[in-house]
């Protein structure tokens, strides 16, 4: 698996947003690569800075009051924040796709859905209309709209959710790109149907081999659809890697919390869910040290003084955690594999 | 979408008598009628009185009117002797209605144009210099807008004629007086809708397209931003097209504008009925028409199958 290529790569990107209210800083030094043909999944809670992080990569968010302090965005191996607004132009939607989070809101209410999908092609000379044509319905059906004929030329308001969020998907996928981002894609939508999308998103890799970011707060989308896994918290990575080394050799404390906060099958009767006390950093002045300090029931000093170094667990695993320190006591989180080591 | 417009046209036609009934009990309620003159003696007056059927029950003169209307009929004039009330809009309305075509041409299509630039360039000079345009619009009366034109572009540099209503150049002054506050509300309307669409999921879809700012701007957000100019559409439409007292006074228009005041005034009953019930149906008209509108510009609010 690891023997793959990049075909994505975010290095130390920074990001923030100019307000009244000062800098929010929104993306603070976050690296992740998405490799040919896997499902990379981010979490994190609501304004962590998973989907500021995603979008900067097509560059959607608006700018200003949005700027890129730092940091590189390597399109096979092109650096997008380099592009001028055309090369940028010509790599979203056609490079690279994006589904949103809220498919009510996200479709244009004044035009047809067939329209909004051959939309995607339009200025490119190298497929016909009728292609086109023909490209938006075999996209309808691949992702499993009935009646496409009719659909074609209905508009959004006369389609379900679930169908929205299909339309939404055949638009990102329609030009056959080589990575998808899905943001939160299912979050709107009811269990049913949720699980027919994510589905859809597994046939759709298995048949065309693209690459799918998940941005996503519910680690049970996670662990059914990804390949690999970065956590957010508070603007930073606290922990990335393979699905099971996070799922089964949790390394940091948040990841932990977070798995602790799901009910599970096996909780007993009576026994009650384990909240992680506490709110996020305001990002108007970020700690100093670990973003998740004030929370963390593991805190050492060190924790709020300096920004935790990186730590390799394991081949495909690395945290940013000051319990992986060699000094640190021994906890249940604490490896022995463990190996401090650049990213 | 038939059996709606024909549902819609029977709610009007039910509005209008609504209007013909209310207004012609209140007319009655005003002191005077239309012969309290200290000019006439009593008997003349005595004999207008019943030449126009006012010695007759109340509720009989409704309905002779009633009937005469169904007709098309507005009766003759109570001052202007000789004259229907017909005959004198059918003289009058067809200046109002070309000064009002005008205007409105010239309002819709640069205060559509005005917002979107200034929505486009929000918070730089170009937007701040679209906000002056509309404050002055907005809190300028047109009398005064009208005297400053005339004074400027009429008298000092001579560019236009100052009054009457003659030719396309007599056209201009006139109608930009009249255009310029619907023109201002349109550009203010439009701007705050195309922020409010700015910042809509389907802006940002479209981007994540790879779509150009300017098929952005013309294909999403125009289309999606233009309805509550509509709406205000219908009422400005029937409003400039009728005529108005003061632009008309100004300039010298012999439009329909000064028969309000005028017929108001003098007792008129007739033409007060008259200039009521025609400014009725032109309002009742374009709000129709507005309604239908919405249908084409907005797929969500058409009605029944297509």
């Amino acid at each position: 698996m690891s023997e793959r290529e990049n075909i994505l790569e975010l290095k130390n990107v920074v990001y923030s947003f100019h307000t009244y209210g000062g800098e929010v800083k929104a993306v603070r030094d976050v690296s992740y690569e998405v490799r040919q043909g896997e499902i990379l999944g981010i979490v994190g809670e609501s304004g962590c800075g998973k989907s500021v992080t995603a979008q900067c990569i097509l560059r959607l968010n608006p700018e200003p009051p949005g700027f890129f302090e730092g940091g590189e965005i390597l399109y096979k191996g092109q650096d997008v924040l380099k592009m001028s607004k055309k090369e940028i132009r010509k790599i979203r939607g056609r490079e690279i796709g994006f589904v949103f989070q809220d498919p009510m809101t996200s479709l244009n209410p004044t035009m047809r859905v067939g329209a909004q999908i051959e939309e995607v092609f339009l200025g490119r000379t190298d497929v016909s209309k009728k292609e086109v044509k023909e490209r938006a319905m075999d996209i309808m059906r691949l992702v499993g709209i009935s009646d496409v004929e009719k659909r074609y030329k209905q508009y959004p308001h006369e389609l379900s959710g679930g169908m929205k969020q299909r339309v939404m998907i055949a638009i990102a996928l329609v030009s056959r790109p080589s990575v998808i981002i899905c943001d939160e894609p299912t979050t709107s939508l009811d269990v049913t149907i949720e699980a027919q999308i994510l589905d859809l998103l597994l046939e759709l890799r298995e048949k065309l081999g693209t690459s799918i970011i998940m941005i996503t707060h519910d680690l049970g989308v996670i662990s059914r659809l990804c390949d690999r896994v970065v956590v957010m918290y508070g603007g930073k990575i606290v922990e990335k890697g393979e699905i099971g080394e996070i799922f089964y050799n949790t390394a940091h404390p948040y990841t932990k919390g977070l798995m602790q906060s799901i009910a599970k099958l096996d909780t007993a009767k009576g026994e009650k869910l384990k909240p992680i006390e506490g709110t996020p950093p305001d990002l108007f002045a970020p700690p100093k040290g670990c973003p998740f300090a004030a929370r963390c029931e593991y805190c050492m000093d060190v924790c709020e003084q300096l920004p935790p170094e990186a730590y390799t667990v394991a081949d495909d695993h690395t945290t940013f955690c000051w319990l992986q320190h060699e000094m640190a006591p021994e906890t249940d989180l604490k490896k022995a594999t463990a190996k401090k080591g650049e990213v | 979408m038939f059996k709606y417009v024909v549902k819609r046209v029977i709610a009007a036609i039910i509005t209008l008598w609504a209007l013909v009934t209310i207004v012609f009990f209140l007319v009655r309620l005003m002191p005077g009628d239309p012969f309290t003159s200290a000019k006439l003696t009593k008997e003349v007056a005595a004999n207008m009185r019943s030449y126009y059927g006012f010695d007759k029950p109340l509720i009989q003169q409704y309905f002779t009117y009633l009937a005469n209307l169904l007709h098309g009929n507005f009766g003759y004039s109570m001052k202007y002797t000789n004259k229907t009330v017909n005959y004198i809009i059918g003289q009058t309305f067809p200046y109002s209605a070309d000064l009002g075509i005008r205007a409105l041409v010239m309002a819709v299509s640069f205060g559509l144009v005005l917002g979107i630039i200034a929505a486009r360039n929000r918070g730089k000079k170009l937007d701040f210099f679209c906000v002056i345009i509309a404050i002055i619009g907005t809190s300028i009366p047109d009398f005064i807008m009208g005297a400053i034109l005339q004074y400027f572009f009429g008298i000092k540099w001579g560019l236009f004629p100052v009054a009457k209503y003659l030719g396309f150049r007599y056209t201009i002054l006139p109608a930009t007086a009249l255009a310029f506050y619907t023109l201002a509300s349109v550009s203010r309307i439009m701007r705050s809708s195309m922020l409010e669409v700015t910042s809509q999921d389907y802006i940002k879809t479209a981007r994540s397209k790879g779509l150009s700012e300017f098929r952005i701007t013309f294909k999403h957000q125009i289309r999606n931003a233009i309805m509550p100019v509509m709406t205000i559409l219908g009422p400005t439409v029937a409003a400039v097209l009728t005529g108005t007292f003061v632009i008309e006074s100004i300039f010298a228009i012999p439009g329909m504008g000064k028969y309000y005041v005028s017929s108001v005034n003098e007792n008129d009953y007739a033409m007060i009925l008259g200039m009521t019930v025609f400014y009725g149906f032109f309002l009742v008209l374009c709000n129709l028409i507005v309604d239908i509108m919405y249908g084409v510009a907005d797929p969500r609010v058409r009605i029944g199958k297509r």
